[in-house]
């Protein structure tokens, strides 16, 4: 059963490889928050008005990524309908801004709350199902809020809210108040990128991971599911929220029709499922990846009106050939076991 | 029957008048025993015998239809799994059940971090690599779960179990699949985690090993307890030879096998 050296490793093994497990694990948080911090001040350094908006749309779908994988990557709970939490919390925020003249940090924080609180009412009724019928469930609640939303006068109804001019005025400018919600986003990625590695790396983490391999079999240990998915779940919707605000703060004009496009969901697990779900690089890479594709294809003659189909063809290809995306496929080198270790 | 088992009396866990039933069959029929601490209690059956679910009805996987377990003098009826593993009652799975994408440390790791003593991640490694080297699978620690073969498959269940620090261990077939090393060597590992002071109920095909480890035997047949005794009692009751031995030539074997042993 046990060689003699065997006997003698284990409690040396531990304390030998606590320390390299730290050293390398950090660098598994810096290569993501590197690149994050690069797209993110990118514009700066060219002070131009459409490198912001570039990188607005990556960092956004950085954050609104990593966010989703904490749910789907790190607790294997497939959410198709995830930009309801992005929709709903942008009303949110946008109602308060417009409305109550509330500044746009407060509102987003707001927006972020609203949506958690959203998200734990509906994990008490559909974390309860697995798989494909929580997968469905996701969809029809983002179907459901926006028939709500295009019912309800005080928000706009079908045709949605436009932010008054004025609005801007106090942020000193329309452009000024772009820059802020620019600045807010790259704060607001970094945060989740930060906490998809805590997540991570947490017991908490542990516990999704185990739910995410085998969930009865997690519960047999002790893990209690119901409360630590509904964690993951409020935690996952959360930043979403406060990027719904930032967005349409940014755009000046919400509605029913682009606070819940259904297709944002799935091209975010496009980037998940491209980069590598969960890691925390991966969302990371895949945004970045995906965003640079799309621009290609929405300026190419041919793919302008099929990119939606080629974004779907890739994910097909993505789970049938490599399921562990770009960061998995790296981490099953089996030549380079360092790569395991470096990338998280 | 609704007496609550005093701290003082020894018994770790009363089995009573347990029944389950899923619809028309009944699996597990009116059992009922008392397991002392410190024991190891064996259970032994043909197949569908409702050993299993009797360790299902115990764990909390289902409830029993009737009847009502009690732990360490706690209704464990009616709880769910995770709430009845924290009070410190594991199991290890006869079909296994690792979680394949998590390394055996992270696996181990799991069930010492939401076992019985609640541990932070830093005291949950120190536990894990303690538990990995009573089962000897130190060595493949850093390996993903997955990739283990299915006796180290099985000492990971054992290794998960152990890690929550549990006052009661349920060990469903341990041993199947395994080659005659590897049960000698298992074998003695479940005695080194009895001489730890945890009581277990182990629930075995490979007879010798059963009549060896345990200090009481059970035996159910369609659900119903028919025998209960020591080793070799069981070896020589006439129902048992009957219903589960099929001839007494073979319990003759096995009684042979069981003095060799001892």
């Amino acid at each position: 059963m046990t060689s003699e050296s065997a006997a003698t490793t284990p409690s040396h093994l531990a304390t030998a490889s606590q320390a390299t497990w730290d050293r390398q694990s950090l660098l598994g948080l810096a290569i993501p928050l590197g690149l994050v911090a690069i797209f993110g001040l990118y514009p700066a350094l060219q002070a131009n008005a459409s490198a912001r908006e570039a990188m607005f749309t990556v960092l956004m779908a950085v954050a609104l990524a990593s966010s989703l994988n904490i749910l789907l990557g790190y607790t294997g709970y497939v959410s198709f309908g995830h930009i309801v939490f992005f929709g709903l919390g942008g009303y949110i925020g946008f109602w308060v801004i417009d409305e109550w003249g509330l500044h746009l940090l407060p509102a987003a924080l707001l927006g972020g709350l609203v949506s958690a609180a959203l998200a734990f009412l509906l994990g008490l009724a559909i974390l309860r199902l697995r798989g494909a019928f929580f997968a469905l469930a996701t969809i029809g609640i983002n179907e459901a809020m926006k028939a709500l939303v295009v019912n309800l006068p005080f928000l706009g109804g079908p045709t949605g809210l436009e932010l008054h001019f004025s609005v801007y005025r106090n942020y000193g400018g329309p452009a000024r108040a772009l820059w802020l919600s620019y600045w807010s986003l790259v704060v607001v990625a970094v945060i989740v990128v930060v906490v998809s590695y805590l997540v991570k790396k947490s017991k908490f983490g542990l516990g999704l991971m185990a739910i995410r391999e085998d969930e009865d079999a997690a519960e047999i240990m002790g893990v209690v599911a119901p409360r630590t998915k509904t964690w993951a779940y409020m935690l996952s919707a959360f930043f979403p929220g406060i990027i719904g605000v930032l967005f349409f703060f940014k755009n000046g004009i919400i509605e029913p029709a682009s606070a819940f496009r259904l297709h944002i969901s799935i091209e975010l697990l496009v980037v998940i499922m491209l980069g590598g779900a969960g890691t925390v690089l991966g969302p990371v890479l895949g945004a970045a990846f995906y965003q640079r594709l799309r621009g290609l294809l929405l300026t190419t003659e041919f793919f302008k009106d099929i990119q939606l189909a080629v974004a779907g063809a890739l994910l097909l290809l993505i789970v049938l050939f490599i399921p562990g995306g770009a960061i998995g496929w790296l981490r099953s080198w089996h030549r380079f076991p360092a790569l395991r270790r470096v990338l998280e | 029957m609704t007496a609550t088992v005093s701290a003082g009396d020894g018994i770790l866990l009363r089995v009573d008048h347990v029944t389950k039933q899923f619809g028309g069959l009944t699996a597990v029929k009116d059992v009922s025993f008392e397991l002392p601490e410190g024991l190891i209690l064996g259970i032994i059956g043909p197949n569908g015998a409702g050993k299993t679910t009797l360790f299902n009805c115990i764990n909390g996987v289902y409830p029993p239809t009737r009847g009502q377990i009690l732990f360490r003098g706690k209704r464990l009826t009616g709880l769910p799994t995770y709430r009845i593993a924290r009070l410190g009652l594991a199991r290890t799975h006869q079909i296994v059940r690792p979680l394949n994408e998590l390394t055996v440390l992270e696996n181990t790791m799991v069930g010492a971090c939401y076992g019985r003593e609640n541990l932070s991640l830093r005291q949950a490694r120190h536990v894990a690599y303690e538990v990995l080297e009573l089962v000897g699978l130190a060595a493949k620690a850093q390996a993903l779960a997955g990739t283990l073969n299915v006796a180290q498959k099985k000492r990971l269940e054992l290794a998960r179990a152990l890690a929550s620090r549990p006052y009661l261990l349920l060990l469903d077939e341990v041993l199947a699949g395994l080659n005659p090393t590897e049960v000698s060597a298992m074998v003695e590992t479940i005695r080194q985690i009895r001489e730890r002071g945890v009581t277990i109920i182990i629930i075995e095909h490979i007879m010798h090993a059963i009549m060896n480890l345990s200090d009481h035997v059970i035996v159910l047949n369609y659900g119903e307890m028919i025998a209960q005794g020591t080793p070799a009692a069981i070896a020589a009751d006439p129902r048992v030879i009957e219903a589960y031995l099929g001839n007494p030539e073979l319990a003759e074997k096995l009684l042979t096998i069981d003095r060799s042993a001892a």
